[in-house]
């Protein structure tokens, strides 16, 4: 909570120059909440990483039993947080108050998952309730696993409307595109779901998605072939936001369509609304290998998913509100992906829909998609 | 504080009725008890697992749940087939079988219920959809205005029965300015939740197959004549089994309104493959691949055959008055219709609507063994609701259940 520049919460483990002495995110002083390591300053990802895996446990060869839960240095915040937790009523804190034997965390994590149950919903929260629903889910994973994540709940910024373009003639189907976005955005791997799907056309066909490929294994550029990416357009009128029966998809300031993982019942109205394939479903419990989890999250984002919710691609909103393209983008080796400010008469995205001859995909839908598709 | 009182006597003396019978009866109804236990279970894998249990995936959404959930929609909405005569225009043979029909359309209200419980991926966060606690999202979406009528529809089936089961215990007459109103109401009612249903996929621009004008009606067609068939049988095995009295007249009333529907509907399908295959468009290919199937996918295939020939064979059977009216061949023409129109509106309608998708890729879409559980151990409990109701409304319409009339 050290840095004042941003609005958002961020515990900035991983970068190096902004660790501060003092107290960390969670509230408490001393090492009770397994994020602070004194040497973080000189540790590298690698090296930090190692030590988040020992953090657990390196907390208990330290102090032991009675220690452990009392030994612990309370900040006026964290003091004043643990009075209103107890001053809660409800079923969550009845649980917490009755359980005498239980831990402080445990009865820290039955408060968090009772708030959690029965928040509202992120587009109607303040941006005091933003900040405290990310504060709640990001001391949950760590007292869940010992491990620190990083989670923003930064709102649009004024006079941006973000918008994509993709060049069809320098795209050759590498999909490293496909694997930096699962990477980024902390997807389902046991189902190998992607936002993106690739279509391998055939030279002489035009747009002919029926005869298209979206899901080859074999070496590329493939000869008489051409690709074409699609994902969600992030529509200026998407037909997926006014068919949610819950409001939990909703079209941000800046552009993006995004979802509220939590408020999402999980009808799968929206993905038969979506023309564009841009959604998709979490069929079971999405599992990321724990070393591969991309810390650096969004709550509209890449945060992790549970079972039975939609998401589907923000234009790696975490990323590019800080002013960073997409993953998409980054990782393309042709440079076919162009991505940008809408509004800004000077950045390259407005120079593509002004000198190339842009289109869209299904426009007679009226559903205004921001993704134009050019030629060279 | 009188009312309570019967209130309470009423609520003991059907329990009564639910929990005594005969053989045959307690047999039926442990049969429902072990299908909806075993549907159950099935369930609690799904809740456990996720939805990957079941054969939907990114490419086919929704599958046999949704399916069952409309064709049941339809189901609940032909009660006003007899609703309407019975109250509004006062024809007397359909009263014995309004009540039938209104327990019917409680029963398909609640499995319709289930059925979309079932196909949701967060049941414990379904109060976001309650109105005033969660967040309601009318009237943007169809999904909210199908919350709104189907339960007004369910509150409208409840109350107007109870009242005139009510009163009948009471051996008073039921005070027809009381329920007029409601059931003039549930007219309307019924009409808007199969048409909202149907807007439901009307209003999707992305899947063609949906997207047409004649949807709705169609759905309104095919409900009139799949739910008075299922009445017919109904009242069949009401009749054969109890000492319910059932006037042929009647059931032949109620056999016009499913010819009329069943022709209609088959001038609608007509209509329908017209448009799809004279100029067949990017737009036709759901229906060819529903109809002819699509690059060596024919897994509808059978399916849609059968159900159209069993559609028009039913059709036929009933538009010939002498054919009609043998109950024997009657009863197997609604017997036809109503599961072809299962076939046709289950997933005959929804499934293709995902086939190809977006862009055009083929997936097909079977359902596994656990979905299909869930679906019989939901159909066991519409059919075990039924049972409960049409038992003790039955006993209280015949005098057997009678406010302080056995010591």
């Amino acid at each position: 909570m050290s840095d004042t520049n941003k609005k958002w919460f961020s515990l900035n483990l991983n970068s190096k120059h902004k660790q501060t002495s003092g107290s960390c995110g969670c509230g408490k002083t001393s090492g009770g909440c397994n994020s602070h390591k004194p040497k973080n300053e000189e540790l590298n990802e690698q090296e930090f990483f190692d030590a988040a895996v020992d953090a657990s446990i390196g907390e208990e060869r330290r102090k032991d039993g009675f220690d452990q839960v009392f030994d612990v240095k309370m900040s006026r915040r964290s003091a004043f947080k643990k009075l209103t937790a107890s001053l809660l009523i409800g079923a969550g804190a009845v649980n917490t108050s009755c359980s005498f034997i239980a831990g402080d965390e445990t009865k820290e994590k039955a408060q968090i998952d009772w708030e959690e149950q029965f928040k509202g919903n992120y587009k109607l929260m303040n941006n005091d309730e933003k900040k405290a629903t990310v504060d709640r889910l990001v001391r949950s994973y760590q007292l869940r696993t010992g491990k620190t994540i990083s989670m923003s709940s930064q709102n649009a910024e004024e006079d941006v409307l973000f918008g994509y373009a993709f060049n069809i003639s320098k795209c050759q189907g590498y999909m490293d595109c496909v694997n930096a976005c699962v990477e980024e955005n902390n997807q389902d791997r046991s189902s190998q779901m992607q936002y993106i799907r690739i279509h391998e056309m055939k030279d002489g066909k035009g747009f002919n998605f029926n005869e298209a490929d979206d899901n080859y294994y074999h070496e590329v550029p493939a000869e008489g072939h051409f690709y074409m990416g699609t994902q969600c357009f992030h529509c200026d009128n998407p037909p997926c936001v006014d068919v949610c029966p819950v409001q939990a998809t909703w079209r941000e300031d800046d552009g993006l369509v995004v979802i509220d993982y939590d408020w999402c019942v999980g009808c799968r109205y929206c993905m038969a609304a979506c023309p564009y394939d841009g959604r998709r479903f979490n069929w079971s419990k999405p599992e990321v290998p724990e070393n591969e989890i991309n810390k650096n999250q969004h709550y509209l984002g890449n945060r992790l998913r549970k079972k039975g919710v939609m998401e589907k691609c923000t234009f790696c909103v975490q990323r590019s509100r800080k002013g960073k393209n997409p993953a998409c983008v980054e990782a393309c080796p042709t440079g076919a992906r162009i991505f940008g400010n809408l509004l800004d008469p000077n950045s390259t995205i407005r120079w593509v829909l002004e000198n190339k001859k842009v289109f869209r995909l299904k426009e007679d839908l009226g559903t205004e998609p921001k993704f134009w598709y050019f030629m060279d | 504080m009188r009312r309570l009182k019967v209130f309470k006597r009423l609520v003991i003396d059907s329990l009564d009725v639910m929990t005594h019978g005969s053989k045959k009866y307690h047999l039926w109804m442990a049969l429902l008890t072990f299908i909806m236990l075993i549907g159950m279970y099935c369930y609690s894998i799904q809740l456990e697992e996720g939805l990957s249990v079941t054969g939907m995936t990114d490419r086919v959404s929704w599958g046999l749940y949704i399916s069952n959930f409309t064709f049941l929609v339809g189901v609940a909405a032909a009660a006003v087939m007899l609703v309407m005569p019975t109250y509004v225009l006062k024809d007397i043979d359909f009263k014995q079988a309004v009540l039938i029909g209104e327990g019917l359309a409680v029963a398909a209200l609640i499995m319709c219920l289930a059925f979309v419980v079932a196909d949701m991926g967060g049941p414990s966060v379904l109060w976001h959809m309650i109105p005033g606690i969660g967040v309601f999202n009318f009237p943007n979406s169809m999904l909210t205005w199908d919350v709104i009528v189907l339960n007004g529809y369910l509150f409208l089936n409840i109350t107007i029965p109870f009242y005139i089961l009510f009163r009948h215990y009471q051996g008073k007459e039921s005070k027809k300015s009381v329920y007029i109103p409601g059931a003039i109401l549930s007219v309307f009612w019924a009409v808007g939740i199969h048409l909202v249903t149907a807007f439901l996929y009307q209003g999707l621009q992305a899947r063609p197959f949906w997207n047409n004008a004649l949807l709705g009606p169609r759905f309104l067609a095919s409900a009139f004549a799949a739910g008075p068939a299922l009445i017919i049988l109904v009242l069949a095995i009401i009749r054969t089994y109890t000492a319910f009295k059932i006037e042929d007249k009647t059931l032949k009333k109620i056999a016009m309104v499913v010819t009329v529907a069943a022709q209609v509907n088959l001038i609608m399908l007509i209509s329908e493959l017209f448009k799809e295959f004279y100029a067949p468009t990017h737009h036709s290919e759901s229906a060819y691949y529903l109809f002819f199937g699509l690059d060596g996918k024919t897994a509808l295939l059978p399916w849609i055959w059968t159900a159209i020939s069993m559609n028009v064979l039913a059709t036929v059977i009933l538009t010939f008055h002498k054919l009609r009216n043998n109950f024997k061949i009657l009863f197997f023409a609604c017997f036809l219709l109503f599961v072809a129109i299962w076939i046709e509106k289950g997933f005959g309608l929804i499934v293709p609507g995902f086939i190809p998708g977006p862009y055009g890729k083929i997936a097909e879409y079977t359902p596994t063994g656990i979905e299909i559980g869930v679906t019989i151990g939901i159909w066991a409990m519409g059919a075990f609701v039924f049972t409960i109701l049409a038992r003790t409304a039955i006993k209280i319409e015949t005098g057997e259940l009678r406010y302080k009339k056995k010591a």
